[in-house]
């Protein structure tokens, strides 16, 4: 899998300027708060249109803003872990988990639920709705839930950010293990790239360029492995 | 117990007031979802425009709307010839224009509160189950269906509640005739039109009351059971 990303799009006063691929592995993602990091995101899974560029997965265009293509955000096939869980909340844990297989029919390589609530060890929590998890276990959910969509790349927005110190050091291990296990190709976003040194095999990171006014672009960082 | 020792035109006025309420609630419902998630959601020229009109019932006197319903839902008028002709759907005089002076002067409260409802809904939690696979109807069909439920059911209780106590519109459209279009605030106010009938009209005022508040108790009963155990799927 490979993710070539070219795209312009404006965000309040600035331009973001974005050019880059991302092949197999874990990517990191960093910049400066309000740097654009989830607007990336956004773009690449389809929640946001630029105004310019060209983004494809694996030769498949997703978006051509020359060629008119814009493949709507359910038909991509992209797992997104939000900062803030966005679980639903009228929904048990155990239907949050299963809501995207409703749509996406998994292959017989794709984990099963047991696999992956054993995986973040959740299966304890399946009948609970979320308002009753903390906010380590919601995360976890939301994870397994992006994971269950058999999705073909991963999408992780800051998703330790809204948790505390103790839980952050809970988590990682499972997105450790959801990446060496399920080798999801993952475009991870943080402030903290410590907490994914160890499994970070690339890493871009976003720049401001003065000598370009008001465009942010994207730039190999010093973290490249 | 001769407090419930109804007439016989009186019991009709309450079961026609019933099946009033319950069509106005019903048929209306499925537009003002529609309508109210225009306007919430939608980015449009003439929104606002579309909102004034939609609320134009609630400061119009009730009288002004039951003859602008008489000018274009009466026989002679455009609407009215064209739903007996191609769909055999009377309105004037008869109880399906009660139904219909009913839902218009009810939409506005039903619109709002399910207007207020898809406002308050976060959309991110909507975004989160597009990146999942869902397609838009079935983002709202699984989502936003749910989540909007209690302005839905706000919304229902009071178009019910408004139509239960509808008078004005719906004495200029459809009159107020025994059996076919009298419902309990027409009897009611036929009671006091005439010498005696005072006793009469307190026992229907207290029927309406009782209906009015198993509404209200249901509704809070049904949203008591969404909070704690529904859901749509």
């Amino acid at each position: 899998m490979s993710l070539k990303v070219s795209f312009r799009h404006k965000i309040g006063e600035f331009t973001l300027d974005a050019s880059f691929e991302v092949s197999s592995g874990f990517t990191v993602l960093t910049g400066m708060s309000g740097s654009g990091k989830t607007t990336t995101l956004n773009i690449i899974s389809g929640l946001i249109t630029p105004e310019y560029g060209k983004i494809a997965i694996s030769d498949h265009i997703v978006f051509d803003s020359e060629r008119r293509i814009n493949q709507l955000s359910h038909k991509r096939n992209i797992g997104y872990v939000f900062q803030e869980n966005r679980l639903f909340p009228h929904l048990s844990v155990a239907r949050n988990l299963t809501y995207g297989r409703w749509f996406r029919r998994p292959s017989s390589k794709e984990r099963t639920l047991q696999e992956v609530t054993e995986l973040l060890d959740i299966s304890h929590l399946l009948k609970r709705k979320p308002d009753t998890l903390s906010g380590g276990e919601k995360q976890r959910v939301a994870i397994g839930r992006a994971l269950l969509s058999a999705p073909q790349l991963l999408l992780m927005d800051e998703p330790l950010s809204a948790i505390d110190q103790k839980r952050r050091q809970e988590i990682i291990p499972f997105i450790e293990a959801i990446y060496k296990e399920t080798g999801i190709p993952v475009l991870y976003t943080t402030h903290n790239i410590a907490e994914v040194a160890h499994l970070m095999t690339d890493h871009i990171q976003l720049e401001y360029s003065s000598d370009r006014n008001g465009v942010r672009f994207m730039s190999r960082g010093n973290g490249q492995k | 117990m001769e407090w419930f020792n109804l007439t016989p035109d009186e019991w009709l006025a309450v079961r026609l007031s019933l099946k009033v309420a319950t069509v106005a609630m019903l048929t209306s419902l499925p537009l003002a979802i529609a309508i109210a998630l225009l306007l919430s959601r939608g980015r449009f020229w003439g929104r606002m425009l579309l909102s004034c009109l939609v609320h134009l019932p609630l400061v119009l006197p009730p009288v002004v709307t039951g003859f602008a319903l008489l000018l274009l839902f009466g026989k002679q008028g455009a609407l009215g010839h064209f739903f007996e002709t191609y769909l055999g759907i009377v309105f004037s005089f008869r109880w399906t224009g009660a139904a219909l002076a009913s839902a218009i002067m009810g939409f506005p409260l039903m619109v709002r509160a399910i207007r207020l409802s898809i406002d308050a809904t976060d959309k991110k939690i909507e975004q989160a189950a597009k990146t999942l696979g869902a397609n838009p109807i079935w983002v709202f069909i699984t989502i936003t269906l749910p989540l909007i439920m209690p302005g839905i059911l706000a919304g229902m209780v009071l178009s019910f509640a408004k139509a239960m106590g509808e008078f004005g519109a719906t004495i200029t459209f459809v009159s107020n005739i025994p059996g076919e279009t009298q419902t309990l605030p027409s009897a009611i106010y036929s009671y006091t039109q005439v010498p005696g009938g005072d006793f009469n009209a307190l026992r229907l005022t207290l029927i309406s009351v009782i209906i009015s508040m198993l509404a209200l108790l249901l509704s809070e009963l049904l949203a008591w059971w969404m909070k704690h155990r529904g859901s749509l799927v």
